[in-house]
């Protein structure tokens, strides 16, 4: 099993992940979603996950959103060994989430999303009291938020999120994430339902984030954006972790035979027998 | 996505005090949230009667009448409201009114006691004698068993929905039933006898400040409530987030499950105070009625703007529509027109309603 992981030193291998899964295992029923996953993320880089379908992404996702607790294993924080009984552990913890399905509330307006669970109450009797809520402050510090991300909603979008568009919507998504997250971003295919200028646009997001100095978790399908937007690669095949890169020294042909377990010079053989 | 362009300043905007002004149309956008159209409904219909028949309809007698005849529906479309707004429904209302006030009657005469159980009773008797306990106390008792009771119903469908995960729409048929069931067993189906005069006094047909009914008054206590607990806590922000994507709200931490439990139970306890108030009104209280209850305040809520399919509502909106049927049912007697006209004008604003809140969406989702 240890043959087949790989790891390279490489410089940024030798600062502290800011979050770092170690052989954690995790099964439903007598399915093996995760067997053996490694996965360390950096302040300051943007690691892409990868895989096949079934690989076990988004069960690792789930691990460190809090979401499932895994069967075995180990998950540290700052090179301290933590245990997330729900979303809401991992969430103290610093880590957000971005969900596929984005996890709004389209009937309610961006700053109640963004807002959404963890309202700001007003000062004095009536917030302590009544749980008044002090929507003043939390409109102030949605623009806010956005301006530092430099997303723009447009007039449409003092109503509700299900007046903005599908990229809005990410942003919107995104920046809840952000605007909690201390430690690490985690996006579960965040371009999945998006055109080309939209995807640029959260890359830009993404890259805004890392750049603040926060660890980002991409889950990704598309290989090129892989090699687009990542600083590292963590492959996963099977519930196993497969190799750990640097984006800088590996290749999409590596990346692609290790999601399949296929040679690389077969890889190519049989794509250019498709063409 | 930053190629939307803002809307120009309106030439028309004064700039000496536009932030006042702005919050002032914003607040007065909010208060109706869209349903300005239905308050012109409201407006049209009670214009109407005025004009044909001023005086007997616009009179201070028949408006509190009116009122009157609006405020129990009025109690059971707010707690309707908040469940619409969490993507369910609540079909119990009207039987579990019936099941809480057949409870407090229950409980007041076993505590004043019947004229049975003094001996005193003789054929046609207008004058036996009183009840024998503490009149006092039966009547506070039984208001709180009632309302107890009503809440209990409501936190049932609540937890039967979260917990064991049936849908509202069968959860509260079976509520609807089992609570009349109830109801009729405890009662054989007739009418409570017996129950202190003293609650019609005090409560069903006394008026405050000489002008307002009790039961409007509490009516609209709970009104001014249920608005700011709807539109301006925590709770009620989680009420829309919940219906409007509950797994949203689970991972937002919002404790779904007992969010549901409460908001049923507002429904019930609102529900039960409502059959005190019918309890209190007639001195008694008859299971055959209010089994339309349910749909009637589906209704108000429908065309008050609160969306069949959760995340969107508010409380204004069901109160002005709650008044259209009386308003109608009223004026069509005073008129002299057959007042079963009423459920076929209701029924179609119904349909209308529904309408103008989906081409509402329609235009805004085409922005």
């Amino acid at each position: 099993m240890a043959g087949l992981r790989r790891s390279r030193m490489t410089n940024v291998l030798a600062q502290q992940p800011a979050v770092e899964l170690r052989a954690v295992r995790k099964s439903y029923g007598h399915v093996d979603a995760l067997r053996r996953a490694d996965l360390s993320v950096y302040p300051g880089q943007v690691t892409a996950l990868v895989g096949d379908n079934g690989a076990g992404k988004s069960t690792a996702i789930k691990v460190l959103s809090g979401a499932i607790v895994p069967d075995g294993g180990e998950m540290l924080i700052d090179g301290e060994v933590q245990r997330f009984a729900s979303p809401l552990d991992a969430r103290a913890s610093g880590i957000e989430t971005v969900y596929q399905d984005l996890a709004l509330a389209a009937d309610l307006d961006p700053a109640a999303n963004l807002f959404l669970g963890r309202e700001t109450l007003r000062s004095g009797p009536l917030g302590r009291w009544f749980h008044f809520l002090d929507f003043a402050a939390m409109e102030r510090e949605t623009q806010e938020r956005l301006r530092e991300l430099r997303i723009e909603l447009g007039p449409g979008a003092a109503r509700s999120v299900d007046a903005l568009s599908g990229g809005q919507r990410q942003a919107v998504a995104i920046a809840r994430a952000t605007s909690w997250s201390r430690k690490l971003l985690i996006l579960d295919e965040p371009t999945a339902a998006l055109g080309v200028q939209q995807t640029e646009v959260v890359f830009d997001l993404v890259r805004r984030v890392r750049d603040q100095g926060q660890a980002v978790l991409v889950v990704l399908h598309n290989i090129p954006q892989v090699f687009e937007i990542a600083d590292r690669i963590t492959v996963l095949r099977l519930g196993q972790t497969v190799g750990q890169f640097a984006t800088a020294d590996t290749s999409m042909g590596e990346i692609v035979s290790l999601m399949t377990g296929v040679p690389v010079g077969a890889v190519l053989d049989r794509d250019e027998g498709d063409g | 996505m930053s190629t939307e362009l803002t809307d120009p300043p309106s030439p028309d905007t004064l700039p000496a005090a536009p932030a006042r002004h702005q919050r002032f149309a914003a607040a007065w956008a909010r208060v109706f949230e869209g349903n300005l159209w239905i308050l012109l409904i409201l407006g049209t219909i009670v214009c109407f009667f005025t004009i044909t028949s001023g005086t007997t309809f616009l009179a201070v007698d028949n408006g509190r009448n009116i009122a009157l005849d609006t405020s129990q529906v009025l109690l059971l479309t707010i707690g309707q409201t908040f469940v619409l707004i969490t993507a369910g429904v609540d079909l119990s209302v009207g039987s579990v009114l019936v099941f809480s006030g057949v409870v407090a009657a229950k409980v007041m005469v076993a505590i004043a006691g019947t004229p049975e159980t003094t001996g005193v009773i003789g054929e046609g008797a207008t004058t036996v004698a009183g009840p024998s306990g503490p009149v006092g106390l039966a009547i506070v008792a039984g208001m709180l068993a009632g309302i107890a009771a009503g809440t209990a119903w409501g936190a049932f469908n609540g937890w039967a929905i979260s917990r064991l995960r049936i849908p509202p729409l069968i959860v509260t048929l079976g509520t609807f039933g089992m609570a009349l069931g109830i109801a009729n067993l405890l009662t054989n189906g007739v009418a409570v006898p017996n129950v202190p005069a003293e609650i019609q006094t005090t409560v069903g047909s006394s008026q405050v400040a000489g002008a307002i009914p009790v039961p409007v008054l509490v009516t609209a206590i709970a009104v001014v409530v249920a608005y700011f607990l709807l539109h301006r806590t925590r709770f009620g922000r989680h009420t829309f987030a919940t219906g409007s994507n509950p797994e949203a709200a689970r991972r937002a931490g919002i404790r779904v499950d007992a969010h549901l439990v409460k908001v049923y139970a507002i429904s019930g306890f609102l529900a039960g105070v409502a059959g005190i108030i019918d309890l209190a009104r007639f001195d008694t209280i008859t299971p055959s009625t209010h089994t339309t209850d349910n749909l009637n305040s589906i209704a108000a809520a429908a065309i008050g703007g609160t969306s069949l399919f959760g995340g969107v509502g508010t409380i204004l909106g069901g109160v002005i529509a709650a008044f259209i049927p009386a308003v109608l049912q009223n004026g069509l007697v005073i008129r002299n027109i057959q007042p079963f006209w009423q459920q076929v004008l209701v029924g179609a604003i119904i349909i209308v309603a529904v309408y103008v809140d989906q081409w509402r969406r329609r235009r805004r989702n085409a922005k």
